[in-house]
Order: C-alpha cells, then sequence, then structure tokens
C-alpha cells in the first residue's frame, strides 16, 4: 500500500452511477493532494451499450478536454503517467450502476441473526425480497418456492454465536442448497454466510459445489452482541464480483484499477468513519447521498459506523413514492399547488426517464419535495433500524445531483434543513463533485489523499445551521443571540419559537457566537456548547438559526402552507 | 458528443427478435421457417411449485444408507401421479407414492424434491416473419420486415388482432363510451386514457391489445389486471400520442398488428413493442445514435410530455434554464414552428 506522495502522484476515481459516469483527477500541487477536476458522461451500464468502458471513456474525455491535459492515448487510459505528464499513476473505482440486487436474508432467529443479517443488506443498494428464519411456519418447500420466486442474486445467511447453535443452521444450509439444486447454474444466486464461524468451513465446503460463497465473520458473535462492520467488507467484494459478472466492461475496469472497485456505500461509509475520528467525538459525522435508485446514509462516531441504503431514489425508483401517505408527504413540502394525480403521474415517468432534470419551476419544486421526503422517510427509518445513528451531526456532507442543479445554495440548504431537521449546531457541506466515495475508494491506494484533498475547496459549505430545540409556544423569544465580529463589532438579536433566520456572513467569515437559551431552550442536546459561546465561520448561505421546531410544524391550509414554505425559502434564496 | 440510445417509430423496417424461454423446453419451430405472430416458438414447463417428500420420515428409515436402496426414482425422473417413489423392505412393505405429476429434480438426505409441473409456458412468435436461428431447448431468432413502435411500459401480455384506432385524433381520450361491439377482436389505437372502466370494457369485449399515447398512473394496476396487452408509447399523464407514432398506426388501420407489452427493462433494453408486418423490405434499424441538427426528439418531461420536433441546434455551451438550472440544452422545433431550448437529459431520440 502506497503511503507517500512519491509512491502514488496522480489518482483518477471514476463513479460509475446509474445515470451518470463521473471521472475525478486528484493529483499534488505544491506539495499537497489536490482535487483537480471532473469529467461526467452519460452512464453506459444499460442496453443498447451493456457495457460500462464506453461511459468511462466517456467521462476521462470529457475531463482530458476540460483540463486541456492527456488522458487518452489510441482511445485507451494512459496508466500510468508518462514522463511528459500525461496520463494517471493510480485508477480507483465505486459504483452504483447495474440493475437493483436482490437479496434473500436467511438467519435463526428474527430479532437476532436476522435482524443483524438485515441490517447488514441495508448497507449495499438492493431489495429484499424475502426472509427465512426458524420462526417461518411455512413448509420446506413452500420456503424453497418463495426464495426461487424472489429470484436472488445475492443470498445473505447466518445465525449461532460464536460457539452456539449449529444443527439450525446447517438445516438452512441444506434448504439453499435445494434451492441451487433446481436453479440452472447461471442463475445461482452468490452466497455470503455470516453466522457461527466454527460452522464456516463445512458450510463453505457443502454450499461451494452449487456457487459462489463468501464467508464473514460473525454479525451476532454474542446474542447482545453485534458487529456488521467486518461482514460489511466482504459483503462489498461479494458485490464487487457478482457486478464484475454481471455488468459489461467491469472487470476489465477492475483489472486496471489499483484496488477493488467498491459499492458507493462503502466507499463513503469509509470516509464517514474516517472523518468522524477527526472531528468532535461526542457528535456524528453525517453522509448523506440521493441517487437515482436510493439514498445512502453513513453516520459515524469516533470510527464507529452506520451505513444504511434506503430504496427511496429520485430516479428509477421514483414510482416507490406513488403510495397516497408518501404523495401526500410530497405535498405537505410543495410550494406550488399541484393536483395528487399529477404528482404521481410525475413519478411514474420520472421512473421511465430518471436521468431526466426538472424543466420548468414547477418540476424543479416537485423534485425538492421529494427530495425532502425522501430525506426524511430514510432518516427517520434509518434512525429506527439504528439507534446508534446520533442526534447531532458535525458536519452534515450531501451529495447528488438534486442538491448539486439546485440553482441557489439556499435551495440545496433548504432540501437538507426540511428534510434532516438536524438539532443542535451543524456545519452543513456541499459535496459537489460526488468526492466522498471517489476519496472512500481512493484511500485504500493512498491513505494521504483524503485527507488532504479533504482540506482543499472541493467542498462547499453551504453554512452553519443552529436549530435549538424550545418547548416554548410558537412565537415566544426562546434565544438572545450576540454576534461578535473579527473586527470587534457587534450586532444582537432576539429568536422566537417558529422564525428562520439568517446571519448575513459572508462565505468564510468567521465570528463568535454567545446564545442565551430562554424558556428552557436547548442549543446543543449532546450538552457539548454549555457555554453557549462558540466560533463559526460562514458558508455560501452565512448562517442559519432554524427555529421552526422539531418535527417543523407545517401550517394545515394549504394555501397558507405553501406561503410559509415560500417565506423560509425566501430568507435563504435572499 | 456522446452516443444515445434511440426509440423506435419506424414505418417500416427489418426487425429481428429473440424469443426464449426462461426454463428448458422444446422448440416448435426450424431454420427458414415463416411464422405467423400467434405460432409457438416453443413451450416448455415451469415448475414454479415444488414438494419435498421426506422419504426417510415417511417410510421410518432410521439409517441414511438405507435410502438408496428404498429409491424407485432418480433425479431427472419424469413421474406420474401414485408412481412409487420409494419402498420401504422388510415384512412390512410400505410404498410411498408421489402424490403429484412432475419431474425429480434432487434427492438429498432431506428427501426427494419434486418440481410440479403443473404451468405450461408457451412463447408466441410476436411478429410475422421468419426463423433465423434456432436456440436448442431454449426459443429461436426471429426477423420480420414491417412497422415498428416502441412504447415506455406495458402490462406484460402479448397478443395481436386487426388494428382499429377508436378515436379520431392523438389528442382524442378513450373512455368506456369509445368502446362497442364491433371493436370485438381488434387491437386498439386511442390517443390518451384516464378511465379505468374502458380497460375494464375492453377486457370484457374482448379486445385483443390497446396501444395508447399516455395513461394516467392511477390505471397502472387496472391495465396489469387486463387479459390484453396494453402498451403506452409515450408515458404516464393525459397528454396526446406522439404524431409520428400516431400517423405509422393510423396508415396501417386495419392490417394485423403484434403487440409484445413486456414491461420497459432498461438493463437488457427490453421494450414493450408493435409490430405490423408489412409485405415490403426495410433497413435495419440502429440502437443509438448522436444529437445533431435534423434528428427528431420527443420530450420526456412536464410540461412538454410527449411532444416531438426537429433538433435545429445543440449547442456545445450549457444553458441557463428558466429555472435556473444550468445544463446541456438542444433547440428543437416543435411541430407548431415553435423553438424551444429543452435539455438535452429531456429528449429521447426518435427514429
Amino acid at each position: 500500500m502506497a503511503t507517500s506522495i512519491v509512491d502514488a502522484q496522480s489518482i483518477l476515481a471514476i463513479d460509475l452511477g446509474s445515470v451518470h459516469t463521473r471521472a475525478l483527477l486528484f493529483d499534488v500541487v505544491e506539495g499537497q493532494y489536490r482535487f483537480i477536476g471532473s469529467g461526467i458522461a452519460a452512464s453506459t451500464a444499460n442496453a443498447p451499450f451493456r457495457d460500462i468502458g464506453e461511459g468511462f471513456f466517456r467521462a476521462v474525455l470529457n475531463l482530458q478536454e476540460k483540463l486541456g491535459r492527456t488522458l487518452i492515448k489510441d482511445d485507451r487510459l494512459i496508466l500510468p503517467s508518462r514522463e511528459d505528464n500525461a496520463g494517471v499513476d493510480r485508477l480507483v473505482a465505486a459504483y452504483t450502476a447495474g440493475p437493483e440486487l436482490r437479496i434473500v436474508t436467511a438467519g435463526l432467529l428474527t430479532d437476532v441473526s436476522l435482524q443483524s443479517i438485515q441490517r447488514l443488506a441495508g448497507t449495499v443498494s438492493g431489495q429484499v425480497a424475502e426472509s427465512l428464519s426458524l420462526g417461518d411456519r411455512r413448509r420446506p418447500e413452500a420456503r424453497i418456492d418463495a426464495v426461487l420466486q424472489a429470484k436472488p442474486d445475492l443470498i445473505i445467511f447466518g445465525g449461532g454465536t460464536e460457539g452456539g447453535a449449529g444443527r439450525s443452521v446447517f438445516k438452512l444450509a441444506e434448504l439453499l442448497i435445494l434451492v441451487c439444486r433446481i436453479l440452472p447454474q447461471e442463475q445461482r444466486p452468490h452466497i455470503l454466510y455470516t453466522g457461527n464461524q466454527a460452522l464456516a468451513r463445512k458450510i463453505q465446503e457443502a454450499l461451494s459445489k452449487w456457487t459462489t460463497v463468501h464467508i464473514a465473520p460473525n454479525v451476532r458473535p454474542g446474542i447482545d452482541q453485534e458487529d456488521i462492520s467486518p461482514a460489511q467488507e466482504v459483503l462489498a467484494e461479494l458485490v464487487t464480483d457478482f457486478r464484475k459478472k454481471q455488468l459489461g466492461g467491469m472487470q476489465t475496469l477492475a483489472d486496471q484499477c489499483s484496488a477493488v472497485p467498491l459499492p458507493v456505500s462503502h466507499a463513503m461509509g469509509r470516509m464517514v468513519r474516517f472523518l468522524s475520528r477527526a472531528y468532535d467525538p461526542q457528535k456524528s459525522v453525517l453522509g448523506i447521498d440521493i441517487g437515482s435508485q436510493g439514498v445512502i446514509l453513513a453516520a459515524a462516531q469516533d470510527g464507529r459506523l452506520n451505513l444504511a441504503v434506503a430504496p427511496y431514489g429520485l430516479g428509477s425508483s421514483a414510482r416507490r413514492l406513488t403510495e397516497p401517505a408518501l404523495i401526500e408527504e410530497i405535498n405537505r413540502w410543495l410550494t406550488i399547488y399541484t393536483p395528487p394525480e399529477l404528482l404521481r403521474d410525475y413519478l411514474w415517468q420520472k421512473s421511465l426517464y430518471p436521468a431526466s432534470i426538472p424543466g420548468s419551476a414547477e418540476t424543479l419544486a416537485i423534485e425538492q419535495a421529494m427530495a425532502k421526503v425522501i430525506l426524511r422517510r430514510s432518516f427517520l427509518q434509518a434512525k429506527a433500524e439504528n439507534p446508534d445513528l446520533g442526534e447531532v451531526f458535525e458536519p452534515i456532507l450531501a451529495g447528488g445531483s438534486i442538491f448539486n442543479q439546485a440553482p441557489t445554495a439556499g435551495e440545496a440548504l433548504m432540501m437538507l434543513l426540511d428534510g434532516l431537521q438536524p438539532v443542535g449546531v451543524s456545519t452543513v457541506i456541499l459535496d459537489k463533485h460526488s468526492l466522498l466515495a471517489a476519496l472512500g475508494a481512493a484511500a485504500e491506494v493512498n491513505p494521504l489523499l483524503p485527507v488532504q484533498a479533504l482540506e482543499s475547496s472541493a467542498f462547499l459549505n453551504l453554512g452553519t445551521v443552529i436549530c435549538p430545540y424550545s418547548p416554548a409556544r410558537y412565537g415566544a423569544p426562546i434565544l438572545n443571540v450576540r454576534v461578535e465580529y473579527e473586527k470587534g463589532n457587534e450586532s444582537r438579536m432576539e429568536i422566537r419559537q417558529g422564525t428562520f433566520t439568517v446571519l448575513p456572513l459572508k462565505n468564510g467569515q468567521t465570528v463568535r457566537l454567545h446564545l442565551e437559551p430562554l424558556r428552557k431552550t436547548v442549543v446543543d442536546p449532546t450538552g457539548q456548547r454549555s457555554a453557549n459561546s462558540f466560533k463559526i465561520t460562514g458558508g455560501l448561505c452565512g448562517a442559519v438559526i432554524d427555529a421552526r421546531g422539531r418535527p417543523v410544524p407545517l401550517p394545515k391550509d394549504a394555501a397558507r402552507r405553501r406561503d410559509v414554505l415560500k417565506k423560509w425559502k425566501q430568507v435563504l434564496s435572499g | 458528443m456522446q452516443q444515445v440510445s434511440i426509440t423506435h417509430m419506424q414505418p417500416l423496417t427489418t426487425i429481428r427478435r429473440a424469443r426464449m424461454l426462461p426454463v428448458r423446453g422444446q422448440v416448435h419451430v426450424r431454420k427458414h421457417q415463416k411464422i405467423s405472430a400467434a405460432d409457438i416458438v416453443a413451450s416448455g414447463y415451469a415448475g414454479n411449485e415444488h414438494l419435498l417428500l421426506d422419504v426417510r420420515r415417511i417410510l421410518n428409515i432410521r439409517k441414511a444408507e438405507q435410502l438408496e436402496g428404498a429409491l424407485q426414482c432418480k433425479p431427472g425422473d419424469r413421474i406420474q401421479k401414485d408412481d412409487a417413489l420409494a419402498e420401504s423392505g422388510g415384512m412390512f412393505r410400505r410404498v410411498l407414492r408421489s402424490p403429484v405429476e412432475g419431474q425429480i429434480v434432487t434427492i438429498t438426505a432431506a428427501g426427494i424434491l419434486i418440481e410440479i409441473q403443473n404451468q405450461l409456458l408457451e412463447v408466441f412468435a410476436g411478429i410475422a416473419g421468419t426463423v433465423i436461428e434456432v436456440i436448442p431447448e431454449r426459443g429461436a431468432i426471429l426477423e420480420a420486415e414491417g412497422a415498428l413502435l416502441q412504447g415506455v411500459w406495458g402490462n406484460g401480455k402479448a397478443n395481436q388482432g386487426m388494428l382499429l384506432a377508436a378515436t379520431l385524433s392523438p389528442e382524442e381520450a378513450l373512455g368506456r363510451e369509445t368502446l362497442n361491439m364491433s371493436m370485438r377482436g381488434a387491437v386498439l389505437l386511442g390517443g390518451r386514457c384516464e378511465d379505468a372502466d374502458a380497460l375494464k370494457i375492453g377486457a370484457d369485449l374482448p379486445l385483443r391489445g390497446l396501444i395508447l399515447g399516455s395513461m394516467t398512473a392511477d390505471l397502472v394496476a387496472t391495465a396489469q389486471s387486463v387479459n390484453y396487452p396494453v402498451i403506452v408509447l409515450d408515458g404516464f399523464g393525459t397528454f396526446p400520442m406522439n404524431a409520428q407514432g400516431y400517423k405509422i398506426l393510423v396508415n396501417n388501420e386495419k392490417r394485423d398488428a403484434c403487440l409484445n407489452a413486456s414491461p420497459w427493462d432498461p438493463f437488457t433494453g427490453e421494450k414493450p413493442e408493435v409490430v405490423i408486418p408489412l409485405p415490403a423490405s426495410g433497413e435495419a434499424t440502429a440502437e443509438v445514435g448522436e444529437w445533431r441538427p435534423g434528428k427528431v426528439a420527443r420530450i420526456t418531461t412536464m410540461p412538454l410530455l410527449g411532444k416531438i420536433g426537429v433538433v435545429v441546434d445543440v449547442p456545445s455551451a450549457a444553458q441557463t434554464l428558466p429555472n435556473g438550472i444550468r445544463t446541456s440544452t438542444a433547440l428543437v422545433r416543435l411541430e407548431n414552428n415553435e423553438q424551444i431550448f429543452v435539455p438535452l437529459a429531456n429528449l429521447d431520440m426518435l427514429e
């Protein structure tokens, strides 16, 4: 593994999305790694191309044109670089491209091993189509048929604490062998075993006669002990193996890479975990990325990562938002009147054309409302499944085309505030170039690169948000704020419950805030800022005091609600 | 310029399609054979149900090694109901008989696993043409000449019948009052549909197929439940059928139309299709193209969803849309001669 700048200088990271392929170049400038630029092209994973190579080539070509630096010769990436600085030294990749994975989970007890396995399955982009457990009262053949009907690409199974159950695990394995025997070889799912390790060798011997089997450490080593992190790494490898066979050009790309390509969720998780070690150990670092197929939430506190991929996306999976309750929720966040029927049609159409972008004010409003609902729903779901997800986040890193394409930074921040509804004090950062996953993929090749690239200006600071929690009634004063500027001058303001206020700081301007909470108002639930006096740095939107309350209360009357939403938007957009 | 995939709205072309069984079966056509849309290319039994018989428990066989001697069947055997599968030895012999007709998949310590082959799968040609290649045990590659229209949504059914225009224009809605007994057995063409009852009445007539320009998304469940193929050519909502597609269909009224309403699978490229066999030769169609002036484009998002036009220019620099988003666009001349900038991401190339 390279650890010095001399070992590996320029690194090209490829982000193979389901809609776009991005090529991101990092190189050493004045002794420090910097993000140099990015190229983008439409993904070619799908028909009629069915080969990611074309999209990869186009993205690199686009990067070459933008930078005026030779990266390609004779239709091939120059790797390693030449003496004239043409080409790159290393290539790494992360991906979300490919049809949604269909996963079957199998464990012994529903609320023990199966729960941990479900959580493990939830760290990759896919759909859990069937689950088996000891409590399953169906006859064996009915369970076999259920698995066959699920058409799994991947089966994750386990059970038994270390030194625990054996017989029941073997019974599950027998059932899976029968499934494999029924299916033609090319349709047999890959299997990940992540149960009692004392049985691992026998399980591998028995199942590997029929399909590809990976063994991962036990996700439930003790009845009250869960550890899915080691298994996550093996799962990532397995998914990559599967994609190499499924996606045209993936094997060729992987052969050129200096490290095994990673699912974007895992690459992002790696970076968020890394950042959590550098930030306040009392708070969690939160990384989110809304894609076409799903949303990735990676939260880590002091090196402990919680990773979840929720199946709500803004593209091919948009039709999952057509449940009446979700349509109603989207409607509640719309600034423009839109009949529910029109919204339903829009979501279906968006699923057909996931790469399409909002072409009018109305459709932009719909997609921004969709993003808020996706964030809210996914965040609450992840929190219900992982109570350790954290309360207060510092920083919040957000990526995804809905944020990057937002006409103003204020609109991007508004989506994040309404969707996540954070509490406490957080810095909100926009990953404008989708660097987080690229840096996670590059970290294995050169750990120095993410450290130095993060310090560069490749990420956009949207602003510091202060979200006090107060039981006070609407309109009551909850916070006295004194802003102390660097030149010594001051300004004061009174914050009332239900308000949304921008402190007009310039991007990069640092000030000291002195907060005086009133009426049992809590500024920082972690209790870290007990002095209520701290420095903040302004971002593109300055700094924001979001005293609207949690959850954000929206007026029931539709017309009034739209007025309120417009007013909040106006506050941020200036 | 990057290549994009093409949606076909061709008045005359050469069409090549694979028709394959998802399981092994019997192929009923031979190379160079002329076929019609209703011909069965291949058939086989899909075993979507299984039965696991615990032989040792049923016959009270205590030792695993005794099992082999008791078996009277082997994996791969086709069995009829009541066929003997195993027999215990000794003075009081007991016989295990199959309760179902099917095929033995495997025999393990867990028992005899039988695939209950109760579902006959038949793959129809879907197009009228010639068999150009036979794939043993699976199906065939077919070639045909005719009009080809690809849709964006299909309900998974397939059939063929005489094409009739149920509406007088691409804007007109297909409603319950549009349908009558003279349309029985026909493949209907309608501009748009927002009436679930119309779909249900179509099943009662019955229709052999329905081609729509647009359909409201609340009809999806009903469209999936009817027993005839429904193909949506342009998308979800209440907007007219694209003029190019409508013209091709109207020009072929009263001809046989073959509908394969497979759902659109972006990964494999399978799309719902209408094929109208014609006694003439066309050129094979390209699957990808580049945006350049003269290309026909269809807008894929609201508010101009379904409108078609001709690309006039493809500026190299990104444009800022009225909503503030900055993106690559094409200047498109619509049918009413209005010229507008449309994001390239919101255009579908028609050819």
